[in-house]
């Protein structure tokens, strides 16, 4: 990369595409408000409305179904409480919200506030050791007591350890009971086939800067028969589900991305996948009892995130000397005040709390090369061995 | 990087002098909210926020260190028995022995740094016989006692890059290289004690445990609600009903946890001529024989005149005028001039 550091962090957001920068610089530099009648109206509205047509064709969906957001965390936030409150005023018995466990804090967060705040029920379905919904324990909570279910919330595709959801049969055993899915396929677009309508999903997120497009940008896929209460309220665009004045620039951006993530998508994952394939190859060698997370088979993951926990290592110790050589990754999991915590995806995997807090993702995309593969290879056996010299923090009783 | 003025200059000087320099704030409560919020601390949300802003001022790399269940071990919990003990101390130089210059530092060694380098006001100077230890410039901001505590070898990985400044010098450069912090309020009193009350922090987690207070022949003269609650020395606050025989004010002689008494006397019977201590720190090279010096048993205190001698693992401080206010749990620190020779935890006084 221009910056001369190597990137590994896909997953927490990827280089903008220069023909991206060019779309959104010149609508930038283009007048209008897409909601306004007159000529620089019109001229912004068709860029928002092609972008829609982009989106949707991209995503298999109705232009309709596009919900331009300012990214995912808005769009999760829409979709579960917009669900949520929509399903509750029809039947207050409404209230039970069934989260898969290794949700995005933007899907796990926002329930924890209808439980605390709307009366929501908030039920946490369990994954495997995989990271993987285990899709009976689905079918109970909803065969329990169906009309008391509000909605049903599994990511697509997980952004700490790449696992794929089983979308299919989560929608499959929510349908027979009428229940609405929404899946966060902020991972997932661009890196696995998704189609929106094949899925019969009633609401998906998909966020731009994951794919190569603007910070900001994103959108809620949303069912043209789906109810869904606004949160944020004001000039009744989008819908009237989400007002805001239309961001045309980073719209016609984000549809960019989308389109040349989509497209390029096949050849693009199966040469990550190859990159993915040496990364962990050469890790495993140069630290033979690192234990890597997730599915080993490719066809149950996202083909460009490797999880990988080495024993005895902090996971920020290795993360800062790994900065420190020009190599940035991630320990994966969120941080309070900056302070590492065991991932709750990795816990609820059943992993070792400590073996959680070893634990680094490597998440490679579209500008990764096979230079960058190399750089982590021939740096990260040193590091785990002074990271492992140096121990753990803050551990109870040590 | 406590998000202090002092430790973001401190890492811009260590920056300057062309170190490779990685900012550090350590994250010293499980639950950052618990301690003092504002701005006084050295422990909220808003504190880490603001050391990051001075990392990413001066283009350095920036890291929480989660250090909250050893300094509750440490500081935290040692502060609590203490006091239960019937003893004074001193948290900030336990944090520096325990957490600064040996939890922090052996895990920055560990990752390959050599040395910590903090916002103290101390100065080190290098001679050729070894590393000394010295009193700040700045007579108001020197800190060379919380840092008596600290062993040749942990000096050995310290760098205190403020010593030779006077705060306001700090204060002015702070604001020229365009950190935020410049203005920051300086944090004071204890940083895990959120509101300042020791005392209600204290009854917090001992309990009241009421008792008698008495004076020298054993006499009860008042009751108090934990003799935790009191120092050596103190005067305000005892609450005694009736004045003392002779009409003069009476002071804390002794805290004694056994039988949970407080007793109170009169000034003269709290002078103290000689001092035991435990917990023996040296600075630099063990000193043989008798040590003339100058002794300081309170973080902003006058030094005295003193000998001292060692006495096997502990030392015997003897003042050369008798002292008021000395008590046992707090630290004295030994001076040769400007330099630190070294340090003690009192024990007994007599």
């Amino acid at each position: 990369m221009s910056s001369g550091r190597v990137y590994l962090d896909h997953a927490a957001t990827t280089p903008v595409l220069s023909e991206v920068i060019d779309v959104v610089a010149a609508r930038m530099r283009a007048l209008g408000n897409p909601s306004s009648l007159h000529g620089s109206g019109r001229a912004a509205r068709k860029a928002v409305e092609e972008a829609r047509e982009t989106v949707a064709e991209a995503v298999g969906a109705a232009p309709g179904e596009v919900v331009f957001t300012s990214g995912g965390t808005e769009a999760d936030n829409l979709a579960v409480k917009g669900l949520y409150w929509a399903r509750r005023a029809a039947d207050p018995r409404r209230r039970r919200v069934l989260v898969s466990a290794v949700e995005h804090h933007a899907v796990t967060d926002t329930a924890e506030w209808l439980g605390k705040s709307e009366g929501a029920q908030v039920e946490w379905l369990p994954v495997d050791r995989e990271g993987r919904l285990v899709v009976d324990e689905l079918r109970s909570a909803l065969a329990g007591d169906p009309d008391s279910v509000a909605l049903v919330s599994v990511m697509w595709a997980n952004n700490e350890v790449g696992t794929l959801q089983p979308i299919a049969e989560v929608v499959a055993a929510a349908d027979r009971y009428g229940v609405p899915v929404h899946s966060d396929a902020v991972q997932a677009v661009g890196s696995v086939p998704v189609d929106f309508s094949a899925s019969r999903l009633t609401a998906m997120t998909v966020s731009g800067h994951k794919l190569g497009g603007p910070v900001g940008s994103g959108a809620l896929l949303v069912r043209r028969d789906a109810d869904l209460v606004p949160v944020q309220h004001g000039g009744g665009q989008e819908r009237e589900i989400r007002s805001g004045t239309l961001d045309a620039p980073s719209i016609a951006g984000f549809a960019t991305a989308v389109e040349a993530a989509v497209a390029s998508r096949a050849v693009r994952a199966s040469r990550i996948g190859e990159l993915r394939e040496a990364l962990i190859g050469g890790v495993l060698e140069a630290v033979p009892d690192a234990v890597v997370n997730g599915p080993a088979d490719p066809r149950r993951r996202l083909p460009g995130i490797a999880h990988v926990s080495f024993p005895g290592c902090e996971g920020d110790a290795m993360m800062m000397l790994l900065d420190g050589q020009g190599i940035d990754c991630s320990t994966g999991a969120a941080c309070a005040a900056g302070v590492p915590e065991p991932s709750h995806v990795l816990l609820a995997m059943d992993a070792d709390p400590l073996l959680a807090r070893s634990s680094l993702r490597f998440s490679l995309g579209h500008s990764s090369t096979r230079a960058d593969v190399d750089s982590l290879v021939a740096a990260i056996g040193p590091v785990v061995e002074r990271a492992r010299a140096a121990g753990y923090l803050n551990v109870k009783g040590s | 990087m406590s998000g202090g003025v002092d430790s973001a200059v401190a890492a811009a000087r260590c920056v300057d002098a062309g170190h490779d320099v990685t900012g550090v704030h350590l994250a010293l409560s499980s639950n950052p909210q618990s301690f003092r919020s504002g701005a006084r601390g050295c422990c909220t949300l808003e504190d880490s926020r603001d050391a990051r802003r001075a990392a990413d001022v001066l283009g350095i790399p920036f890291y929480v260190w989660d250090l909250a269940e050893r300094f509750r071990a440490d500081v935290v919990d040692d502060f609590v028995s203490e006091y239960a003990a019937g003893r004074t101390p001193n948290p900030c130089l336990r944090c520096n022995e325990k957490i600064k210059f040996a939890a922090v530092l052996d895990r920055a060694r560990a990752l390959g740094f050599d040395a910590v380098c903090t916002g103290h006001y101390a100065r080190i100077v290098d001679r050729q016989d070894g590393r000394e230890l010295h009193r700040a410039v700045d007579p108001a901001k020197d800190q060379s006692y919380v840092l008596g505590v600290l062993t040749a070898e942990q000096l050995a990985g310290a760098m205190f890059p403020l010593g030779g400044s006077l705060k306001s010098d700090v204060r002015t450069e702070a604001a020229e290289r365009g950190l935020a912090v410049a203005a920051k309020p300086d944090s004071h009193d204890i940083c895990f004690i959120a509101d300042g009350d020791t005392g209600g922090f204290l009854r917090d987690r001992l309990g009241a445990a009421p008792g008698d207070i008495v004076d020298e022949n054993g006499a009860v003269v008042g009751a108090h609600d934990g003799a935790y609650a009191y120092t050596v020395g103190q005067r305000r606050g005892l609450r005694i009903g009736r004045p003392a025989a002779d009409g003069k004010p009476r002071y804390v002689l002794d805290i004694s946890p056994v039988d949970n008494r407080v007793t109170v006397g009169p000034a003269e019977a709290l002078d103290v001529n000689e001092v035991q201590g435990t917990h023996v720190r040296w600075s630099g090279p063990v000193p043989e024989g008798v040590i003339e010096c100058e002794a300081q048993y309170r973080a902003h205190g006058t030094p005295v005149p003193a000998a001292a001698r060692r006495d096997g693992a502990s030392l015997a401080v003897r003042f050369a005028d008798a002292q008021r206010g000395v008590a046992p749990g707090q630290s004295i620190v030994l001076y040769d001039g400007t330099r630190v020779i070294g340090s003690a935890t009192i024990d007994r006084t007599s």
